[in-house]
């Protein structure tokens, strides 16, 4: 039989051999930053290589398939319109499909599964039981599926802009995107898909939190995003297509029933977008602090 | 070492009787260690909405094996997720050395739990998966690969730990499980049901590592259903019933209840004609029965640690496949009842 002190220099003794010290010696920030890190590598990881993934790699290459049969099957006689069409063309595929539809269920479908996906796969409570602030959990799964969305839907954005003008006409694309505006729409495209994941992912990731079947909140977020054009002024600032659409170098054309507004300045839209998601990861942060495992029902 | 529960749980029913203060007293060491040293349930009760899971818990856990007994929805896994923060108590509070269940960035690093959940990461091998969540930690690589090999060679997985975990038995997993949770060597383990699925070598094995991890000074608490795996292992028992504390105590009460009462144990094996011929030539065998699908034998033994090694024996001998070895539930609700309701039956 071993004496209280006997347990208490056993019990020291374990806690000594523990190979804490790097941990005890990191400041707090970079120990965030490891577990971050960590977290982030084993979520990319899920995202980009588990079968989940193959229904975003379609959706990602959904419209680089499509231009790039149009290019293969168009007729020679084909009357693609005039050149200067093309921007408008372009504006109509990314506002219509790849912004609103593809980009929208692709960060739907990464983000909700991030907490969702986990609670079905009922393996969340292997992080819950790590020592890692659960913000800290947060932040490294939404970073995560920051950078496979983004990854993914920047090739989308880029290609199929890339394959609409230079299938069509080589040599003028060629000069528009060498000496004309062809560049810098480019990358206004390539910052609205990279502002719209950070929004959007933002906003799925909490849904994917509070509802335990989040496809219906996610439709009706759908609907709420593509009436947007004729919500009156107001409204339509409750929504991120608003000021993602603010962005664009050409807008998108929206009928007659749209609902006219001056598009909201670069520096005012930027910086709510990043805001938004700040407060709305704030939120998820809160919940996920309260939040129970109990994989029942799920 | 004479790691101890201590309770003020004397209400909960009119028919259980726990242990006396005086025979809780007497387990305790010379010197009381402090609440924080101890893991500590103070009036904790969880619903479910209108269901209950636990109510009214007092307890006092020091280090050692403690067993957490009980039939199935007695509320063992219900205390395990509310002692590592998966579910919030509707009342009461609760400390694990000083450290609240809500604060799992300071819990977690000297807590271990291997849950029930039978679940890994999509295509991950064994090392993979205790490598995964080790750098969530925070630890370096060197140490994680330091960590990770230590944590396979206690539960013997070293020569599969590169195989995918979902290609492994049921066994396996459970190792797998086990070394995840132990890999950065916590102070205090938790264990919910940690034997099912081990076949009776590695339930040894397993159980010796238990004994190993006790005795250095760590506090497991370990639930189970089968009487004679706690008495093999636990220095006290905690029994637990409808989602109450019913008694606690040393476990050599519940020991003289085991003998009393045989156990029943279902072996599923490719001859169980051959295994039953066999078991009936030896008296502590009480009765055998083949399944109806004829795939597997029930059998009854008042002696589960001598049946063990006689089934080693016969396996080896007669060259049989077994597929599964597992205590049945339903003798044990004898011993449980006669626990919870008889006078006679606190553990003494």
């Amino acid at each position: 039989m071993s004496s209280t002190s006997e347990i208490r220099e056993q019990h020291a003794a374990i806690n000594a051999n523990q190979p804490n010290a790097s941990r005890a010696r990191a400041s707090s920030w970079s120990l965030w930053t490891r577990q971050t890190l960590a977290i982030m590598s084993l979520e990319i990881r899920k995202n980009f290589l588990s079968r989940r993934a193959f229904l975003l790699y379609a959706a990602a290459g959904l419209p680089l398939v499509l231009l790039s049969l149009f290019a293969l099957f168009r007729m020679p006689d084909d009357d693609a319109g005039s050149f200067s069409n093309l921007s408008i063309a372009y504006a109509a595929v990314y506002g219509g499909l790849i912004l609103r539809t593809l980009v929208f269920f692709g960060c739907a479908w990464v983000f909700m599964n991030l907490f969702r996906g986990e609670v079905v796969d009922r393996s969340l409570h292997y992080y819950f039981l790590a020592p890692v602030r659960r913000e800290v959990l947060v932040v490294g799964k939404y970073l995560s599926g920051l950078i496979a969305t983004v990854a993914l839907f920047s090739i989308t954005t880029v290609g199929s802009m890339l394959i609409l003008y230079f299938s069509l006409y080589p040599s003028e694309s060629e000069r528009y995107f060498i000496e004309g505006a062809g560049a810098s729409h480019l990358l206004a495209y390539l910052g609205v898909t990279i502002l719209a994941c950070v929004g959007y992912g933002a906003v799925f990731l909490l849904v994917g939190l509070f509802f335990r079947n989040p496809i219906i909140p996610g439709l009706l977020l759908y609907g709420w995003e593509w009436i947007n054009f004729l919500l009156p002024p107001l409204l339509k600032k409750i929504s991120v297509i608003h000021y993602l659409q603010s962005l664009v170098p050409v807008p998108m054309p929206e009928g007659p029933f749209a609902v006219l507004v001056e598009p909201t300045p670069a520096w005012i839209s930027v910086p709510s977008l990043l805001i938004f998601t700040g407060v709305v990861l704030f939120l998820a942060s809160l919940h996920i602090r309260r939040m129970e495992i109990s994989y029942a029902g799920d | 070492m004479t790691p101890t529960t201590t309770s003020s749980s004397k209400t909960q029913s009119p028919s259980l009787t726990v242990s006396s203060p005086a025979a809780t007293a007497s387990t305790l060491p010379a010197a009381p260690l402090s609440s924080d040293q101890m893991i500590v349930f103070e009036g904790v009760s969880k619903f479910y909405g209108e269901i209950l899971g636990v109510n009214r818990v007092n307890l006092q856990i020091a280090p050692g094996i403690t067993s957490l007994v009980g039939p199935n929805g007695s509320g063992k896994t219900t205390l395990m997720n509310l002692m590592t923060g998966l579910i919030k108590p509707t009342q009461g509070r609760i400390s694990v050395l000083g450290m609240s269940p809500d604060e799992p960035e300071m819990l977690f690093q000297k807590l271990g739990y291997c849950s029930q959940f039978d679940s890994f990461p999509r295509g991950a091998t064994a090392r993979e998966f205790i490598e995964f969540y080790l750098r969530v930690h925070g630890y370096t690589k060197q140490e994680t690969a330091e960590l990770t090999r230590q944590a396979l060679e206690r539960v013997s997985l070293v020569e599969a730990a590169d195989r995918k975990v979902s290609a492994f038995s049921k066994g396996m997993r459970q190792r797998v499980r086990l070394a995840q949770s132990i890999a950065h060597n916590p102070s205090v383990l938790v264990l919910d049901e940690p034997l099912n699925g081990l076949d009776p070598m590695a339930r040894a094995e397993i159980i010796r590592l238990f004994r190993h991890l006790a005795d250095a000074g760590m506090y497991l608490i370990i639930s189970s259903h089968i009487l004679h795996e706690v008495d093999m292992m636990s220095d006290s028992v905690v029994l637990m019933h409808n989602g109450y504390v019913v008694a606690e105590g040393e476990v050599r009460g519940v020991r003289d209840e085991i003998d009393e009462h045989p156990i029943q144990i279902l072996i599923r094996c490719d001859r169980p004609q051959v295994l039953a011929a066999r078991l009936f030539d030896h008296e502590h065998t009480v009765e055998a029965r083949i399944h109806d699908d004829r795939q597997g034998l029930f059998v009854k033994t008042r002696r589960p640690d001598d049946f063990y090694l006689l089934l080693n024996k016969i396996i080896t001998e007669q060259n049989l496949q077994i597929e599964s070895v597992a205590p049945v539930d339903d003798d044990l609700s004898a011993v449980y009842q006669y626990l919870i309701t008889s006078d006679g039956g606190q553990t003494r």
